[in-house]
């Protein structure tokens, strides 16, 4: 029996799934951890990029960010914050996923607003809108395909990533992989791996079907975009820092 | 230095029942420049390899990713399908894309150079796509409209022209790889990643932690800058239209 028959029968237990510790907890306890922090760096990043992308300043600063984001390996911020007083655990993982959350949404929020075309705006101040009025109405549906597409961004990676905590001592399905790993028992591995592969990739379908629903106007699956592009020419899906994790 | 095992999966040391042990009273500095010249050796072994690996992997991805985006610039009917696989290659988390590759590769550096080649080769080829297809059709007509042979049109109009936007994706897709070789510490293989978690299983050793990140991002940024350096010196039109 080969190590990926061995996996099957892994992920066919249901044992495997119900028991404390088992599947079932690993992947609540990354999903838990994800969850709080996309939204922890979402409450950070979307108001900020907001401001600047309405006030139309500040794109060197987040460029900057993207890029040197870009640089820093996920797993030197897991361990840097795993050994900090913080302790390793959630806490740090969470916090070092935030970190790497903020500079998708961040970014893709501020060329969101900052592409919002003046004159639509001033036509809204004209109507007679409230400033309010105008980033509630206008600027944010305008913007909002970008701005979802960086919070699906960042929750792909922050997924994906969430399975290197289990490297430093974290939780979540990561866990199988190292586990496996450890033991020499490559079947479990395997079925970590693709745990964890298959929720990134879920997460990627739910929140592109999630902004696709909220998108309003002509509205567009992300992943058929290339398909649907006329003149043949395929817009590049705009993603802020576009790293595989 | 107590070793807390090279898995460290265990609880132990934030249980409270274990309680304080003297090497918790130890200093424990971020930054050591000791740990720096005692260890230099093996800082430069490690990022012997993680240069290996990632310049490996970005010259092999775009090998391959160069006569896939050619092709999949001919019709849409290619083009989707190689997107979307890039799509579905790029959402697959490192770690999971090395343990995958474990069974076949085994422990070696083969297994973290593949999976870095299935990373840059997808970013690669939607920036190569990318380059060509903004190519204007015009000039490849008038390309054509010369005399100038298929293979020749490739060579001094498409390649030229699209040779800012290979530089841009050469650029990410190598800065991205040096930060990816990191997860190949899982086999064993992850260049400087070997550090952070040396340090982190040689009872949080924070001088070794920060020695391996810091190394990776300057890693990264210098690798930036030659390939910016390379992009000024192949593209001198850019300027002299600039000037």
């Amino acid at each position: 029996m080969n190590d990926f028959s061995r996996a099957l029968v892994y992920l066919n237990d249901p044992y495997n799934w119900s028991r404390p510790n088992g599947i079932a907890d690993l992947a609540l306890e990354h999903l838990v951890i994800s969850a709080v922090a996309v939204l922890a760096a979402a409450v950070l990043a979307l108001p900020v990029g907001v401001a600047l992308g309405t006030a139309r300043r500040g794109a060197g600063l987040v460029v900057v960010l993207s890029n040197v984001s870009r640089a820093v390996p996920t797993l030197a911020l897991l361990t840097l914050f795993a050994v900090s007083p913080i302790g390793f655990g959630n806490r740090a993982t969470t916090i070092a996923l935030a970190v790497f959350a903020v500079p998708p949404i961040l970014t893709n929020t501020f060329v969101g607003f900052r592409g919002v075309d003046p004159e639509v705006r001033e036509a809204a101040r004209g109507m007679g809108m409230s400033r309010g009025q105008v980033l509630a109405r206008v600027e944010l549906p305008l913007a909002l395909p970008l701005v979802t597409t960086g919070i699906r961004t960042a929750a792909v990676q922050v997924v994906a990533t969430a399975g290197l905590a289990a490297l430093v001592g974290g939780g979540g399905l990561g866990r199988l992989i190292n586990l496996g790993f450890g033991q020499q028992d490559y079947g479990v591995m395997i079925a970590g791996a693709i745990l964890v592969a298959g929720l990134a990739l879920l997460t990627e379908a739910v929140l592109a079907l999630l902004s696709w629903a909220l998108t309003p106007g002509p509205r567009r699956l992300p992943f058929l975009q290339v398909r649907t592009a006329n003149g043949g020419s395929p817009v590049p899906e705009p993603t802020a820092s576009g790293v595989p994790l | 230095m107590t070793s807390l095992g090279a898995r460290p999966l265990l609880d132990a040391v934030s249980d409270p029942a274990v309680g304080l042990l003297a090497v918790d009273e130890a200093p424990n500095p971020w930054v050591d420049p000791s740990y720096v010249t005692d260890n230099w050796d093996s800082i430069l072994a490690y990022t012997g390899e993680h240069v290996r690996l990632t310049v490996l992997a970005v010259v092999i991805g775009a090998v391959i990713a160069l006569p896939l985006a050619l092709l999949a610039r001919r019709s849409r009917f290619l083009s989707a399908p190689v997107l979307g696989l890039s799509t579905v290659v790029y959402t697959i988390p490192s770690l999971a894309m090395f343990a995958l590759l474990v069974p076949f590769t085994g422990l070696s550096s083969n297994t973290v150079l593949i999976g870095l080649v299935a990373y840059s080769l997808v970013i690669l080829v939607r920036n190569f796509l990318a380059g060509l297809q903004g190519v204007p059709a015009d000039v490849r007509e008038a390309a054509r409209g010369m005399g100038l042979s298929p293979a020749q049109a490739l060579w001094r109009v498409d390649l030229p022209l699209a040779l800012p936007a290979f530089m841009a994706g050469l650029r990410i897709a190598t800065v991205s790889t040096v930060a990816l070789t990191t997860v190949g510490v899982l086999v064993g293989h992850g260049g400087l990643g070997q550090l952070i978690t040396g340090g982190f299983a040689a009872n949080f050793y924070r001088a070794e932690i920060v020695t391996g990140a810091v190394g990776c991002v300057l890693l990264a940024l210098l690798a930036d800058v030659l390939l910016a350096g390379a992009e000024r010196a192949l593209t001198p039109w850019v300027r002299a239209v600039r000037a």
